[in-house]
């Protein structure tokens, strides 16, 4: 027989509740800002990957193999152990008084999953018509503007399956800035876990808010790419 | 207005554009012409700066296409193209296609930009489609957008590059009226096509090219009668009575 008493009470009510919920919002901002910081990245990278000049090329290049091919949770290590050691002194305080934990995860997380997208981003433009760019040009429009109103915005429809798995691949990702003391759910699942032994409930309780949060992003992408994405597909 | 001297254009071994002179004057219309592979599109191309050219000099609307100094956006602006295929930008309505341009590069205001696409698909006959997206519309229907789009952004001069070749015979009519009312109003423009009946009516002035050579330089009706070169006489037979 089972000598275990399940005791939902500690994750349902209380002051080990408030420890979740509190753990809840904090990976609900590290995604949100993740998302957006790791998207908009992702774009920048991805059009200096297709730029006529050589030298950026190469620099996109060297950005996209080293982000992708180290581990997240070495680069939230050097953003959070070894980042402050090349900083200036004015830049080191600002970040003692900020919340450093949080802006080294979060910076890890957006320089991480934003090499992922721009690869996802740049095999989307490309399979724009070049015709496309033509008669971007044809208008008067520069490059980057050709890209920003005509090639951008088809490429991110073609891209949106794959952004989903990234959006949801850097929600989870987040768990690993418990490892520097960002008291987000994992985190705190893990104190109540400490504090009552009761780690089958603990941990329940993280699972759901990740599927939770998961089927959310999932939920919120597909209405995107119904509602305001294919309204027009004939 | 578009003056071509000497101009040479390679695709890496393949000399496409082998010492072409042209000059095209204010209003005037210019039908090239020429079988497939003879360096016509090539050429419209060249006059936007779609291909730049190798050699030679080529000024239009007395911009240097060789000059450094040129800003090639700011030509484009001037110079309306379209294209065989279209071109329309798939995500965006008829609407929002033609006000595009002008609003992000001439900064005309949202509402001034839309009066102007409406009476220009007026112009095109398409006023109700202002809301469709390409997908929706017919050929014949994306091409009079696609040059409402272009003359949106009051373009000095317009080029067509086989504006025609890839509609159904039902739909090339109402694409050469649309253009054929533009020639009226005073437009220079350029038109690569096969077309002859809209060059005998509307072009002043045939150019028939070859090999990247213009071979002969006429007035329609002295082309069509009596053109000169062997080359422009078999493709001229060959284009009247296809099956001989």
């Amino acid at each position: 027989m089972l000598h275990y008493n399940f005791d939902w009470s500690v994750v349902t009510s209380g002051k080990y509740f408030e420890w979740l919920v509190s753990g809840l919002k904090v990976t609900l901002e590290l995604s949100a800002i993740g998302i957006v910081g790791a998207f908009l990245l992702g774009l920048v990278i991805a059009v200096l990957k297709m730029s006529h000049y050589r030298p950026l090329r190469w620099m996109a290049s060297a950005y996209l193999e080293f982000f992708r091919n180290t581990p997240l949770l070495v680069q939230i290590f050097f953003w959070y152990f070894g980042s402050y050691k090349i900083l200036p002194m004015a830049v080191n305080d600002w970040l003692n008084n900020t919340n450093f934990e949080f802006a080294a995860a979060v910076i890890a997380l957006i320089i991480y999953t934003s090499a992922f997208i721009a690869e996802d981003i740049r095999s989307g433009i490309l399979s724009i018509p070049k015709e496309q760019m033509e008669a971007a040009r044809s208008a008067g429009f520069s490059y980057l503007r050709s890209m920003q109103y005509i090639i951008l915005p088809q490429a991110v429809r073609i891209t949106v399956p794959p952004l989903v798995n990234q959006f949801l691949n850097l929600a989870k990702n987040s768990s690993l800035a418990m490892t520097i003391g960002v008291m987000e759910v994992t985190y705190q699942a893990r104190q109540v876990e400490s504090y009552t032994f009761k780690g089958f409930e603990a941990f329940t309780a993280a699972t759901v808010v990740y599927l939770g949060l998961s089927v959310t992003i999932t939920t919120l992408m597909d209405l995107y790419n119904k509602k305001v994405l294919n309204a027009h597909r004939a | 207005m578009i003056q071509f001297q000497g101009v040479h254009k390679w695709f890496k071994k393949l000399h496409v554009l082998n010492g072409i002179d042209l000059h095209v004057k204010p209003g005037e219309v210019v039908v090239v012409c020429g079988p497939s592979g003879s360096g016509k599109s090539t050429l419209i191309r060249t006059i936007n700066q779609l291909e730049p050219i190798n050699e030679g000099s080529l000024v239009v609307d007395g911009m240097d296409l060789c000059s450094k100094k040129t800003d090639i956006n700011r030509l484009r602006a001037e110079v309306g193209f379209v294209f065989q295929q279209f071109n329309l930008y798939p995500h965006l309505s008829v609407l929002n296609n033609i006000t595009l341009a002008p609003t992000k590069i001439r900064k005309t205001p949202k509402k001034e930009a839309e009066e102007q696409a409406m009476a220009l698909l007026e112009r095109v006959g398409l006023a109700v489609k202002r809301d469709a997206y390409p997908t929706q519309l017919s050929g014949g229907q994306q091409q009079r957008v696609a040059i409402a789009r272009a003359l949106a952004m009051k373009p000095r001069i317009m080029l067509f590059d086989e504006p025609t070749s890839a509609l159904d015979p039902e739909m090339i009519g109402e694409v050469l009226a649309v253009m054929q009312d533009l020639a009226k109003t005073g437009m220079t423009m350029v038109v690569v096509t096969h077309e002859m009946g809209f060059a005998r009516e509307v072009a002043d002035r045939v150019v028939f090219m070859d090999h990247g050579v213009i071979l002969e330089e006429a007035k329609p009706l002295e082309f069509f009668k009596n053109p000169q070169h062997d080359r422009a006489k078999q493709f001229l037979k060959q284009l009247l009575s296809p099956m001989h």
